[in-house]
């Protein structure tokens, strides 16, 4: 009893709540369930989300439309896996590429920068989370396709007589392709992984740097033996967190991507394909009937994808979180 | 120096070693704190690369198309752009009102994103309506009735997860349930109910953020008084943080703003709103114009497309700069 918990003592004092012993009565009553009600409300939208996209996507479902990649609507041949291949290429380009400039930048903004420069930092990247995905998509489209396909074409010869490689970057007929989208991609994530690694790096204790320089270990030596090692945990919650976004982003990456109408299960990064949400968009007001039924199906698969990527990521952090408030 | 040295962060304190390491430090372990500190530094210009880019390109390519005129004016025809590509002063002489037939060659109005811009306005406007009130009102029962109720963190949880739902799902889901199943027709009150959905989350976590920063001893100085808790809540709590809760829903607001996907498929995308009928008309809005324009081609497209783009991000950047600015405000009081 002897260090009292902040919390503890919060609960214990609630004088607020001691008055409530009298519920009931009329105006506070009304207040209450409306509070209750729109609190509720979370659980209601989410459920008819669920419910509502099943329903509509229920007569595509079969198991050739989870185990096939064979998308031809014209012969009603609906496989989804053409489709979730190149959403996943895409989401792990851009995770690849945007996890260690945003672990950098908040590395950069908790561990060196001064004061000043912080708040730029914040600012930066708090206008880079502020420009909407369809900028991305015409600035990507107009001013990077040509430059792109010149470098994409490039980069297909260099690699050409290269055993692996020559898989990974094939002939670049084109800008608009998987590498494309998957760049544009990591620019878009960037902003929420930097902003949850900041966070995640700021509940490193000042004791263990401190501890750690006392102990005349260089900067970087401090990052690696102590920061680090504290955040892996919000790290990886703030990764995942990342490939939820990437998984869902949808008009930058229908732009960007080339659009085919049965992508292939290719690791030739520089080929067209479409990703699930973009191929939704594409599509589904010219549809109708299972077609529709199964562009939508995309939609519910990548739903129950990401809300099972972001529990997962919300649990990580949590106990992660548990972990410093107990050892503090 | 002293007054500041209690405030300063660990990094002011980390001068000490700073100096140590110049004298004794081995020179490989030296470089190797260099090359990490330059690989930060370089990680931060690399992120503000794209942004100077981006707004760059939209900034010198946009500005010049954005007239008042642009503005206010109707959003021409795509296939008509197309066809006039021949003309090279098409943006000057190019008439929205002709569908083909019976085109009048004379004097043109300039050719804008009026109905955008307006619907633009309207959708966001609607969301928050519904998502802003909703959502302070959820956050009010986790932070004032919930708290730690296992329901309330359930809620929370709930409330987290759903901040990554991917946009085009609220999308489909309002297109599913308000135009299919319900009936109604496509408009700007659909397309501002999926922007809501996708709101509302967003709306409720940072609310309850700023809901806990007020102090409990206003809420137990209230309750001394008599007040219950709606009172204490709706007199007390809410106006102290009212800035916070502002910038909270602004930044919400923002990011609606500029949202396509769950707009594609519920407010009808036409050209031509009808004036009377703007909200439970079919509509518009200029990132889906900037989508539709990509995406049709026509010889007009890019200029209109830029243009939009730099209204869209002044409208988007005007909202987040006076969120910041508020709760910085809040903040510093």
């Amino acid at each position: 009893m002897t260090a009292v918990n902040l919390n503890d003592l919060d609960s214990s004092t609630s004088l607020v709540e001691g008055l409530d012993s009298t519920k009931g009565s009329g105006p506070d009553k009304v207040f209450r369930w409306a509070a209750f009600g729109a609190g509720l409300m979370v659980l209601v939208i989410l459920a008819l989300i669920t419910i509502t996209t099943a329903q509509a996507a229920w007569p595509a479902f079969s198991v050739e439309y989870f185990t096939s990649a064979t998308w031809i609507p014209s012969a009603q041949e609906f496989g989804m896996l053409g489709f979730l291949w190149a959403t996943l290429l895409i989401s792990f380009i851009g995770i690849l590429l945007a996890v260690p400039v945003a672990v950098g930048i908040a590395l950069f903004a908790t561990e060196v920068a001064p004061r000043r420069l912080r708040r730029s930092i914040t600012t930066v990247m708090d206008l880079l989370a502020a420009i909407p995905s369809v900028v991305f998509g015409l600035v990507g489209f107009y001013v990077l396709r040509a430059p792109a396909q010149d470098l994409f074409r490039w980069l297909g010869d260099v690699c050409a007589g290269i055993p692996i490689l020559n898989r990974i970057f094939g002939e670049g007929s084109s800008g608009t392709s998987i590498l494309m989208a998957g760049i544009v991609l990591s620019i878009m994530i960037l902003p929420i992984i930097t902003s949850i690694s900041r966070e995640v790096f700021d509940t490193v204790p000042r004791n263990d740097k401190e501890g750690a320089l006392a102990l005349g270990a260089t900067r970087s030596e401090m990052i690696n033996g102590v920061v680090i090692p504290h955040s892996l945990g919000g790290l990886t919650g703030a990764v995942m967190l990342g490939l939820g976004r990437a998984m869902g982003e949808t008009i930058a990456v229908t732009l960007l991507i080339g659009g085919v109408s049965n992508p292939p299960i290719t690791i030739d990064v520089l080929s067209a394909s479409d990703a699930m949400p973009s191929a939704i968009a594409r599509y589904l007001s010219e549809s109708a009937g299972t077609y529709r039924a199964a562009l939508i199906g995309l939609g519910v698969t990548l739903f129950i994808i990401t809300m099972i990527i972001n529990v997962l990521s919300r649990k990580v952090v949590g106990v992660f979180d548990r972990r410093i408030k107990g050892a503090a | 120096m002293t007054a500041t040295q209690t405030r300063s962060s660990v990094d002011e304190r980390l001068k000490v070693p700073r100096d140590v390491r110049v004298s004794t430090i081995k020179g490989s372990r030296f470089r190797r704190n260099r090359i990490a500190t330059i690989g930060m530094v370089a990680a931060f210009v690399l992120a503000a690369i794209p942004l100077l880019f981006v707004i760059g390109n939209v900034v010198v390519k946009g500005l010049p198309v954005v007239t008042t005129k642009f503005l206010v004016s109707d959003i021409p025809n795509n296939a008509a752009a197309t066809e006039l590509s021949s003309d090279c002063d098409t943006l000057r002489k190019y008439d929205p009102t002709a569908e083909g037939d019976d085109a009048a060659p004379v004097e043109k109005p300039q050719p804008g994103m009026g109905r955008a811009v307006v619907g633009t306005l309207i959708t966001t406007a609607l969301a928050a309506l519904f998502a802003i009130p909703l959502g302070i009102l959820a956050a009010i029962y986790l932070n004032e009735y919930g708290k730690q109720s296992r329901l309330a963190r359930f809620i929370r949880f709930m409330t987290d997860v759903m901040t990554g739902v991917p946009s085009i799902v609220m999308g489909i889901f309002i297109y599913e349930l308000w135009i299919v199943r319900f009936g109604f027709p496509r408009s700007a009150l659909a397309a501002s109910l999926a922007l809501a959905c996708l709101m509302l989350p967003i709306v409720v976590r940072s609310s309850e953020e700023m809901l806990k920063l007020v102090p409990n001893t206003l809420r137990e100085a209230s309750a001394g008084l008599g007040s219950r808790t709606w009172k204490t809540t709706l007199k007390v709590v809410l106006p102290a943080a009212l800035p916070g809760l502002v910038s909270g829903s602004m930044l919400a607001v923002a990011r609606a703003a500029g949202e396509t996907a769950p707009v594609l498929f519920t407010i009808g995308a036409i050209n031509k709103v009808a004036a009377a009928k703007t909200i439970t008309g079919q509509s518009t809005t200029l990132s889906l114009q900037i989508y539709n324009m990509i995406t049709n081609g026509g010889k007009l497209s890019p200029q209109m497309a830029w243009g939009a783009a730099f209204t869209l991000i002044a409208i988007v950047l005007i909202l987040t700069t006076i969120a910041r600015t508020v709760s910085a405000r809040f903040v510093a009081r």
